[in-house]
């Protein structure tokens, strides 16, 4: 029969690892050691406790997330990347031809093809993003249902990793723009080029903003998803992505406006393509909203993190 | 010693029923149907009688407290549905508490499920670095102690190969290398020593032990009451959501052991099968001491009592007894005519058998019980079936020096040293000159 003093007669491996000095010394100052200090489990939290300091620690852990998804798209498949390239060049060809060509759309003077090359990438790369994230809790029930880390890690990770397919598809216009410029077509790249990491910043808030508030209220309501689906299908086309603004009558113009995406759109086609029609005041106003979206999504999400598991 | 976990008044509730429902259109037709005043068109019908439901909620912990010392190994005991992997996920923060709190002083690591957040195609190395920084760790952490991960993992070959072609023994050894150097302040461990062969699991009780000896504390959540009395000083024991008991180890097990909802006796409740002379009428199985139990521990003898009324004398027959084990297998046959070596007659009356079946004989696992009375090949008078029983480890053979062993029993056999001589042995070459 075993008895307790079997305990330390246990069979011990063969590297007794010696605490390092550097270790020692983080134990000794709580200071510099987190781990020391008492954690409190407690059932409510604040509506602002976002834990951004903690977030900033999981910093690798996003890097991570990010390398992981690119690995797995892109090793060992062929597909992977060519995938990305394939699909918009095929849905610019067909927006070209049904839009421009059958219903004879206006694309402000540009090249088509070119025109609705920018809308597309630009708005894949917002609804990807938005669909990925506000799936967070149900894709990942299995990791998160085990592990603690901070909950934004994944949303946010998703965000960056679709930056990959971004870049790539931005290339691929930049290469198309080549052929344009080649072929004796006169392009416009404005100083609004410049701009395009803040234009991405601002999709990928609202993207991240939106998705994570859709994220918590499908914990509550699982047919919201389908919902959204749809709604971000009826929101490209109040967005100006196949059209421009200044196709919109006049009177209804205003209603371009009311929406945040617009001076984003618009912002994409002055840089690359010198047309649209976008002012630096709107883009601001479109940044500050971002933020309060941003807000008020981790504030739900915040609402919902510690105990989505039980009704997932 | 100073705390390290303190559990204070910790319950946790889950919600059946109207709220979190689900779909936004079973919410609006709730809401419809209250408008109007009619009963809730969602409701499921016959969920109403659970035994800790109060109202729409489910208590899956009450009250729990108790404190855990700096350094200490700590184990969970209960039975499926006692609250153990609830008290785990709030502990690991995985869900929130209703009420309630913990403090907890230091950093936590559970090894829930080792594996967690594996991607198969990445290689060994990149695994060891996600695995890592999932359960907290950061990069350079990781980088200062990988090449003592991957030489516990003795993956060292293949550490830059994807982990889709890994055995699974190595997918598994990876794994809990990178757990077993977290160094966090309290480790929480689920099961995990199921996994890995005996080698391997005998390192992980190793790992375990130097954790604990270094001063950091270990929750050891287990169903293997052998490691939980080899690895613990102490245990709580969870039943039905509240702390049953809190103190020695051996005394905890014990306690265990007794707890069991299903009494371990079967009585006749239906009609006598129609026209046969012989019946069974009770089947009980009762532990060393004499209580009746369907949980019985592996070390330990206990006896199985059957009872039958035979209305009219019958022709040469017997009554077997055979055990399945939960795969099948039949693990053996018992008869009461086994010692006369033939088949006997019973007189008319009441007939009442005593089975006892040895200690150290059948593995920890969960059984099924046969008992006929027939003349074999001709008439089976009557029979039951499917009469289960757990034997729970209370320390085999195989969990005290962690060999996982291989068979379906596990019976002390009797070995004796025939010579024994001191010094060098001598060379069988040898012998065979002189």
């Amino acid at each position: 029969m075993p008895s307790h003093g079997e305990t330390t007669t246990l069979p011990t491996i063969e590297h007794n690892t010696p605490v390092s000095e550097g270790h020692a010394r983080r134990e000794a100052d709580p200071a510099l050691n987190p781990a020391l200090a008492w954690t409190v489990i407690t059932p409510a939290r604040s509506w602002f406790d976002w834990r951004l300091r903690q977030l900033w620690r999981y910093r690798d852990l996003i890097g991570l997330f990010v390398w992981r998804d690119f690995v797995s798209v892109y090793k060992q498949t062929i597909l992977g990347p060519a995938w990305h390239v394939i699909r918009p060049l095929i849905t610019t060809l067909i927006f070209t031809v049904v839009f421009s060509r059958m219903a004879g759309l206006s694309t402000d003077g540009a090249p088509p093809f070119l025109f609705y090359m920018v809308g597309n990438i630009a708005w894949t790369y917002f609804s990807t993003c938005l669909d990925n994230t506000s799936k967070t809790f149900v894709a990942n029930s299995a990791l998160l249902g085990k592990v603690y880390f901070h909950r934004l890690v994944i949303p946010i990770s998703l965000v960056i990793s679709n930056l990959i397919a971004f870049g790539i598809q931005l290339g691929i216009l930049l290469a198309v723009m080549v052929v344009y410029a080649l072929a004796g077509v006169s392009l416009h790249l404005t100083s609004w080029v410049l701009l395009t990491p803040i234009l991405v910043l601002i999709l990928a808030g609202y993207a991240l903003g939106g998705g994570i508030m859709v994220c918590a209220l499908t914990t509550r309501y699982r047919d919201l998803s389908y919902l959204v689906t749809f709604g971000v299908q009826l929101l490209m086309y109040v967005t100006p992505v196949i059209y421009p603004v200044s196709a919109l009558p006049a009177r209804y113009r205003w209603t371009a406006s009311l929406n945040p995406l617009t001076p984003v759109l618009e912002g994409f086609r002055v840089a690359f393509l010198g047309v649209g029609t976008v002012t630096p005041r709107e883009l601001a106003v479109s940044f500050v909203t971002m933020l309060a979206v941003l807000a008020v999504g981790t504030i739900l999400f915040t609402r919902v993190e510690r105990t989505f598991m039980d009704t997932v | 010693m100073s705390t390290a976990i303190s559990v204070e008044h910790l319950s946790k509730a889950y919600r059946l029923g109207t709220i979190g429902g689900g779909t936004l259109s079973g919410d609006l037709s709730r809401w419809w149907a209250q408008v109007r005043r009619k009963p809730d068109p969602t409701l499921k019908i016959g969920q109403e009688h659970h035994a800790r439901r109060v109202g729409e909620q489910f208590w899956a912990l009450e009250d729990v407290n108790f404190d855990v010392q700096q350094g200490e190994v700590l184990g969970i005991i209960g039975r499926n549905g006692a609250g153990k992997s609830t008290m785990l996920k709030i502990l690991s923060q995985v869900t929130a508490p209703t009420s309630g709190q913990i403090k907890v002083r230091g950093r936590i690591a559970s090894l829930l499920e080792v594996g967690t957040g594996f991607h198969p195609e990445l290689t060994g190395r990149e695994n060891v670095f996600l695995n890592g920084a999932i359960l907290g760790m950061t990069k350079a952490e990781i980088r200062r102690k990988f090449d003592e991960i991957v030489a516990f993992s003795e993956c060292e070959d293949f550490i830059d190969t994807p982990v889709k072609r890994y055995s699974s023994g190595m997918y598994v050894r990876l794994a809990f290398a990178v757990a077993a150097h977290l160094e966090p302040e309290i480790l929480v461990v689920d099961e995990v020593l199921a996994v890995g062969d005996a080698q391997f699991q005998s390192k992980c009780l190793g790992k375990m032990g130097e954790v604990s000896r270094g001063g950091r504390t270990v929750l050891f959540v287990s169903h293997n009451m052998g490691a939980v009395r080899r690895l613990c000083r102490r245990a709580v024991l969870l039943d039905g959501g509240r702390v049953s008991m809190v103190g020695e180890c051996a005394e905890a097990i014990g306690q265990y052991l007794g707890l069991s909802n299903s009494t371990g006796i079967w009585r006749r409740t239906a009609a006598p099968p129609a026209g046969s002379p012989v019946c069974l009428t009770e089947v009980s199985l009762a532990n060393k001491s004499g209580t009746l139990t369907s949980t019985l521990a592996s070390t330990e003898s206990f006896t199985l009592n059957i009872t039958l009324d035979v209305s009219a004398p019958t022709p040469p027959m017997q009554v077997p007894v055979r055990i399945t084990n939960h795969e099948g297998v039949v693990i053996l046959t018992t008869s009461n005519v086994d010692h006369t070596r033939t088949l006997v007659a019973l007189p008319e009356g009441r007939h009442r058998y005593q089975v006892t079946v040895p200690g150290n004989f059948l593995s920890p696992g969960t059984y099924s019980l046969l008992v006929a009375a027939h003349v074999p090949g001709f008439v089976l008078f009557d029979i039951l079936e499917n009469f289960n029983f757990t034997i729970e480890d209370t320390g085999t053979i195989a969990s005290a020096i962690g060999d996982g062993r291989w068979g379906v029993v596990t019976p002390l056999l009797l070995w004796e040293r025939i010579e024994e001589s001191k010094g060098p042995a001598r060379l069988l070459a040898n012998e065979v000159k002189t």
